[in-house]
């Protein structure tokens, strides 16, 4: 942690100077690029150990960079630097760290001060339930015990849901997802209402994940991008066209399948989450619209 | 730094500012939904304290009687049961595992669930003082029941009781007050009470702070509220010349 801060220290001062230029051009003139990364960002963007970072979103940066080598013209050093929810953006505005590749939810408020690639990846709230409840829709929950986690934005869809509809669902509320979970599975609740990612998660290390499914409409989707620097236009197209030619020849795709459908690193656990429709949306119709213009929908 | 507290006047669903910060007509703004959960940890908290007193009076009675060694193993059982497993794992103990052990629990409300768990890990500490208490008695006490030809039922009615629980309502006090505190655990099991309001909250409203400080000083005015209770019970109960009678302790 030391090290860190001082190299962060550190990095701010040579980069002091730097600022307004592009990631593109510091690396052609250092050598290297500094990729911001996750300790544990689902299959986003995770560690593996020993200083090794992997995940969904990790690979997608790399190509990028590996673009920016060609077009840089000389071989570039990719250093990783792990980040968190609190220190992403201050990093990536000083300069410690010239592209963000976690699990950072695009919203207007955050468009102040960074800028986004095109959506890579949108997490959808959906409805979890037992495979043989019956249940496909979010209407038949009316009357129902509907369990979902303390402290999430979720509970607040639920109630604009009810407010919205007149449905009328009977809340109960883990404290955190495993026992939001447990309540479904016991029985306590007929649904769990969540992140799409978290109920895959969660059903995946389930007894019998084949007695649980995820179904019905999607509640509310929250776009998640690739963060650089707000004036980094350059890293931005280069972010930008990488990720629209490898939509194009399908490797994006792949990776979807690579990392949420296969065995991942460390533990050979499947995420088990299909490609959605929205994600498959918004890699159609590439944008960096905020969350709340998802929301507008 | 200023603390914006207008927050409370926002309704839960739409984030307007309501005039007035009472919702109506289905509104509910942040100051209706804490006022709610108020009443959520007040109506869970002394109804486990009414379960808690009942129990634990008489398992710490059957403690102290004299010739019935399996009532008294039964009081003790009881006692070491419910205060050696974590007040945590015995809400969830009712919660999931009872309920899968016998189905017909499952269509008891979680509320109910939570006011037994609570009331019967509280009952616990309550048989061991009232337990101690009687047992503060002197000897004579019970000789002079027995010599008057009373039962033993009668002894513990006119004679030991109304002495033993004098002397244990100050721990009783501290009982009662903390029963409101642990009261917080009930969020874990789904009952919408403040500590579950305040994370909540502090999630949907991004600020925690004032979410905490709200519901630290609703416990606070409520645990202070019951130990002025206590302490009212106390002194009106006193009996003049009774060593328990508060003052300064002036021994048999």
């Amino acid at each position: 942690m030391k090290k860190q801060i001082v190299l962060a220290a550190m990095t701010a001062l040579v980069a002091g100077g730097a600022f307004a230029q592009s990631a593109v051009d510091k690396a052609k003139s250092s050598g290297s690029i500094t990729m911001g990364v996750r300790e544990s960002s689902g299959a986003l963007s995770y560690t593996l150990g020993d200083g090794k970072f992997a995940g969904f979103h990790v690979e997608v940066c790399q190509r990028i960079l590996a673009e920016v080598e060609k077009q840089v013209g000389r071989k570039l050093e990719v250093k990783y630097q792990a980040v968190t929810s609190q220190n992403r953006i201050p990093l990536l505005q000083n300069g410690t760290v010239d592209i963000e590749c976690g699990s950072t939810t695009n919203n207007a408020t955050r468009q102040k001060d960074v800028a986004f690639l095109n959506t890579t990846y949108v997490e959808e709230v959906r409805i979890a339930t037992k495979a043989n409840s019956g249940i496909t829709n979010i209407a038949q929950l009316n009357g129902k015990n509907v369990a979902t986690t303390t402290g999430t934005t979720s509970v607040q869809h639920l109630r604009k849901h009810e407010r919205a509809t007149g449905m009328d669902f009977k809340e109960v509320f883990g404290k955190d997802h495993a026992d939001s979970f447990l309540m479904l599975e016991t029985g306590r609740a007929d649904a769990f209402v969540m992140d799409g990612s978290i109920l895959a998660g969660n059903i995946a290390l389930a007894k019998n994940p084949a007695e649980f499914r995820i179904v019905g409409e999607v509640l509310n989707v929250e776009p998640i991008a690739i963060m650089v620097r707000k004036d980094d236009a350059a890293l931005k197209k280069i972010g930008n066209d990488t990720i629209a030619a490898m939509v194009k020849s399908g490797d994006m795709a792949k990776l979807w399948d690579k990392w949420f459908m296969q065995p991942i690193p460390p533990k050979n656990t499947k995420v088990g989450l299909a490609l959605s429709e929205s994600t498959k949306n918004a890699w159609a119709n590439p944008n960096d619209k905020p969350m709340e213009e998802y929301a507008k929908k | 730094m200023a603390w914006d507290w207008q927050l409370f006047c926002k309704e839960t669903a739409t984030g307007e500012i309501i005039a007035g910060c009472f919702g109506k007509g289905g509104d509910q703004t942040y100051l209706n939904w804490i006022l709610s959960a108020w009443g959520w940890t007040l109506t869970v908290a002394l109804a486990a304290l009414v379960v808690a007193l009942l129990m634990g009076l008489l398992m710490g009675t059957l403690r102290t009687l004299p010739n019935s060694p399996w009532l008294v193993r039964l009081g003790t059982a009881w006692t070491e049961l419910f205060r050696n497993i974590p007040l945590l794992v015995q809400i969830f103990l009712w919660y999931f595992v009872v309920p899968a052990i016998f189905p017909a629990m499952k269509d008891v409300p979680s509320v109910i669930l939570v006011i037994l768990a609570l009331g019967f890990f509280t009952s616990a500490r309550v048989s061991e003082q009232v337990r101690s208490g009687i047992q503060a008695l002197p000897r004579g006490q019970r000789y002079a029941g027995m010599a008057v030809g009373f039962t033993t039922p009668q002894t513990y009615r006119y004679v030991l009781l109304p002495m033993a629980l004098r002397i244990v309502i100050p721990p009783l006090t501290s009982e009662s007050m903390n029963i409101i505190k642990n009261s917080s655990v009930a969020f874990a099991v789904s009952i919408a009470e403040l500590t579950m309001f305040a994370r909540q909250a502090g999630e949907e409203t991004s600020a925690p702070v004032q979410m905490y400080l709200a519901v630290t000083v609703l416990y606070a005015i409520s645990a202070f509220t019951v130990n002025r209770i206590m302490r009212v019970i106390e002194q009106k109960t006193q009996v003049p010349g009774f060593v328990a009678s508060g003052g300064m302790g002036a021994g048999h």
